[in-house]
């Protein structure tokens, strides 16, 4: 417990430079929010109605003032205004949240479900057809860019089998799970199949190197079954980096899908910043960016975790 | 009388054509029941690859049996072809009739998993036993391995015990089901000396107590003296000799044999001690190396943040001093702090108190010499393996800031030469040469710097034998030749009598004894010692029953400001001294 606080009060820390970060960034950026807002009619606007404006969304302050009250404002909980949606940017961050999450997590199971055991036979076949064919499979999925995947998973259904994919306005899953689950099972495929396709390749190399190492020749020397050996001594030496690997890509995740949420018209986190970015919404890019790297932190936080779940001679916080 | 185990002209082949790769070559046996046979060799003999055919877990290691008969007689006297076998027919034969304990004990256990749970599984898979029944076996298989406060233990995961307890759980796990064969590879070779005694002794206990037959594999003949009644010699794959243990270790004919028993350690007369080199401080020569007061110690803290608490006294008080062409050695179990008594010395490691002098050879402004090299334990880890030799020669000269210049590229030739490598090594890479091969690269290394002084860690531990005499007889000769001081730490008493001029004895950070080679191994004084020696396994002390012994060696970590009490010494002797004990 020692432990989880120190880790947490490093979040602060953190956090901080990735605001300072964010916010240089996003003002390196040439252009501003006004022309971002009216295009080409912002040359129309006369100094004096661009400065109101200007003052109006705070942009005429020296940067460090802009960002001291950005700050101050995050530490009461007020993350600024969109200035595209016109509402607070937590609310608009928080709306998008649930899908993006949900994405995740259904990318997630489907590439645990898909590549631990795919890895695992290729590992005890090895050499062999079966993991031949696990390897090159494994390969492709790796190789093939989401919007490919994305728009022949869509060619194929609508071609072979004339449905669309269910579009049209999102439902959440607590108000229509039936329907949110059949808009999200095709992006989660989609994302899915590249995330267990390096779960594949990542569990196949750490059971062959587990599978050679002493204490299984020891279970076999007791009489255990290949299962046993297989399951119960092995994979749980082996699943170390399987753990490291799906953290770092379900963290990825958490920031949104820019590509699949935009093939499968979703309105999730990714398209968010994208869009915001676009237009220059500097509180909303900063907001969803503080915020995507806390999601970052815990996620990292949690597989630290697990590794003391999993393997009891790490122990954490030691020197 | 049938025998129980039955090996008739086995063949053992890996890789994709195994005919053309075979290990094991026409390898035959008989073991009868409650017998021990011992099988001796060198690593590539085909021992192991022999006893890991008996139970088929060759399958798994990428070997296949290619020609033979073996047969084991189960319980039921029902005769067992275990050629033949298919898979589900062999587990259940391995663990219940053939158990299995392994080289390291260290890596043999699974580290997720507790030793209760190992333990538990071989009773539940041959057993039947569940819950609180497989638990309560368990823990019965522990006292049986004589394993203090079991109940607790059970709970432990492995990191949590030592090499030697851990070798205890491993005989408890492959001994849990009574099997009526016992295969034991190499089992106390990863262990100290008196750790292997302890286990060696607890295996003679219980085999008297179940009366199982035992397969003993190792590469030390001593240590076959006090456990076998048959003993059987492989070397290529072959058995170059085998029969009754007497009549092996008294009358051996094979001259692989004979050259084997050479080599096992003769304390008790000092014959095998080295004779040159008597120690002379009247010629008022200064010591290569002098070491007054060292003194080494790891602060421990709770956390980051708070004072030390307390600290590891790894080394504590050592003085020794370090004459030219003379080889000290400094002996001690893992933890002793021999190694970082060494470390120090090369400035590795940094010393909290204490001087070091290096002697005045030094000096001499042309030869540009470097006073303390290092030859480590392991040739296969210390010879960066992407360097061609050339590199890894020059690293040395580099690093001190010389020039790879035709002068230095002489001084490499001339050295593989001296090492007995041939000229044409320079160009190749690691992998390319043998262990013993690296080790005289190593050594060629160490010299390229013209050091005074030589600090070898477990330098021939790692090679087989043979090997060994070989790298030490070149050891000897080097020494003679430069008149180099070796520091020689090791573990290994049979290789200490034969390099060292004297010996130190380290035990808790402290030297206990020193003096004379000949003297400290045949007259011993200190109980430290005693122990030590009483330890090493010889051929003369045959059956010996050996006293288990578990007391555990003293805890290093002392509280915030503790001094150790200045020792008292005892003088026996020209050049013996021991510490008074409390």
């Amino acid at each position: 417990m020692n432990y989880l606080m120190r880790r947490l009060a490093t979040f602060p820390l953190v956090l901080l430079g990735v605001s300072i970060l964010v916010f240089v960034a996003i003002r390196m950026v040439p252009g501003d929010s006004i022309t971002a807002m009216l295009g080409t009619e912002a040359g129309l606007l006369t100094p004096a109605q661009r400065d109101s404006l200007a003052a109006y969304f705070g942009i005429n302050q020296p940067w460090f003032v802009q960002y001291w009250r950005w700050i101050g404002g995050i530490l009461h909980g007020n993350f600024g205004i969109s200035v595209t949606y016109g509402r607070p940017v937590l609310d608009v961050i928080l709306e998008r949240f649930p899908l993006t999450l949900e994405l995740a997590l259904l990318s997630m199971v489907i590439a645990l479900a898909v590549g631990m055991p795919a890895g695992i036979h290729a590992a005890t076949h090895s050499d062999k057809p079966s993991d031949l064919g696990v390897r090159v499979v494994a390969m492709i999925g790796q190789s093939t860019p989401s919007f490919v995947l994305g728009l022949l998973i869509i060619y194929t259904l609508s071609a072979g089998f004339g449905v669309l994919p269910a579009m049209g306005e999102f439902a959440p899953l607590w108000q229509d799970p039936l329907r949110n689950l059949s808009q999200l099972i095709l992006p989660a495929i989609t994302l899915g199949f590249a995330f267990a396709a390096s779960v594949t390749r990542i569990s196949r190399s750490a059971m062959l190197d587990v599978l050679s190492d002493d204490y299984v020749r020891t279970a076999r020397s007791k009489g255990a079954s290949a299962r046993s050996v297989i399951w119960r001594h092995a994979l749980p030496n082996a699943l170390i980096p399987v753990v490291t690997l799906s953290g770092i890509e379900f963290g990825y995740l958490l920031g949104g899908a820019v590509i699949v949420e935009q093939i499968y018209a979703l309105p999730g986190l990714g398209r968010m910043v994208l869009d915001a970015i676009l237009q220059r919404d500097y509180a909303l890019v900063q907001g969803a960016v503080l915020f995507i790297a806390f999601n970052f932190m815990i996620v990292n936080l949690l597989v630290d975790l697990a590794y003391v779940a999993l393997d009891p001679r790490i122990r954490l916080g030691e020197q | 009388m049938t025998p129980l185990l039955s090996v008739r002209d086995l063949h053992v082949g890996f890789g994709r054509d195994p005919h053309a790769n075979e290990v094991v070559r026409g390898v035959s046996f008989d073991l009868a029941d409650g017998e021990t046979l011992a099988i001796v060799g060198e690593s590539g003999s085909g021992k192991s690859v022999t006893a890991l055919s008996i139970n088929r877990l060759i399958d798994f290691g990428g070997g296949r049996i290619t020609g033979g008969a073996m047969t084991l007689k189960r319980a039921d006297g029902s005769l067992f072809d275990l050629i033949a076998a298919t898979e589900p027919q062999l587990t259940g034969i391995r663990g219940a009739e053939i158990g299995m304990i392994f080289q390291e004990p260290m890596t043999s256990l699974n580290p997720v998993l507790t030793i209760g749970t190992q333990i538990e599984e071989s009773f539940r898979l041959h057993r039947g036993l569940t819950g609180r029944q497989a638990t309560a076996a368990a823990r019965d298989a522990l006292d049986r391995v004589r394993i203090p406060d079991a109940a607790r233990r059970l709970k432990y995961t492995p990191n949590r015990l030592s090499g030697g307890m851990l070798q205890r759980v491993m005989i408890a796990i492959a001994l849990a089901c009574n099997p009526r064969l016992l295969i034991a590879d190499e089992p106390t070779t990863a262990l100290d000396v008196t750790v292997q005694a302890q286990i060696m002794a607890l295996l003679a206990e219980l085999k008297r107590e179940t009366g199982m037959s035992v397969i003993f594999i190792t590469h030390d003949i001593g240590l076959v003296a006090g456990i076998a009644d048959k003993v059987m010699v492989m070397q290529n794959g072959q058995a170059v000799e085998q029969g009754e243990l007497n009549q092996i270790l008294d009358r051996p004919r094979h001259p692989y044999t004979q050259h084997l028993l050479q080599d096992v350690p003769h304390f008790a007369n000092g014959s095998a001690t080295r004779a040159d080199g008597q120690r002379d401080k009247g010629e008022n020569t200064e010591p290569a190396l002098k070491v007054d007061g060292l003194v080494v110690r790891f602060p421990l803290k709770s956390n980051f943040f708070s004072r030390a608490t307390g600290a590891v006294h790894a080394v504590d008080g050592v003085d020794f001093d370090l004459m030219p062409g003379e080889t000290l050695a400094i002996v001690g179990e893992s933890g002793s702090g021999k190694s970082t008594t060494a470390k120090a010395v090369l400035g590795l490691v940094r010393s909290t108190r204490g001087s070091f002098s290096v002697g005045a050879r030094a000096a001499s402004a042309e030869r540009r010499a470097k006073p303390v090299q290092m030859v480590f334990q392991n040739p296969y880890a210390s010879l960066n393996p992407r360097l061609a030799i050339e590199s890894i020669l020059a690293e040395p000269v580099i690093a001190n800031g010389g020039r790879v210049d035709t002068e230095t590229r002489a001084r490499m030739a001339s050295l593989l030469e001296r090492v007995g490598l041939p000229r044409n090594s320079l160009q190749r890479y690691p992998h390319e040469f043998s262990g013993g091969q690296r080790q005289r690269l190593c050594i060629a290394r160490a010299l390229m710097l013209n050091p005074s002084v030589v600090v070898l860690d477990e330098a021939v531990s790692a090679l087989d034998v043979s090997v060994q005499a070989k790298v030490l007889e070149l050891l000897v000769e080097l020494q003679r030749e430069f008149g180099l001081a070796y520091l020689f730490i090791s573990h290994d008493m049979a290789v200490v009598e034969r390099i060292a001029h004297r010996i130190a004895v380290i035990y808790a950070g402290q030297i206990v004894e020193i003096g004379d080679t000949a003297s400290v191994l045949s007259k011993p004084k200190h109980s430290y010692t005693k122990k030590l020696i009483a330890a090493v396994p010889t051929i003369e002390r045959r059956r010996e029953h050996f006293e288990i012994d578990t007391r555990q060696v003293p805890s290093l970590v002392r509280p915030q400001g503790f001094e150790p009490a200045p020792a008292k010494w005892e003088q026996f002797g020209r050049d013996h001294m021991a510490r008074v004990e409390a």
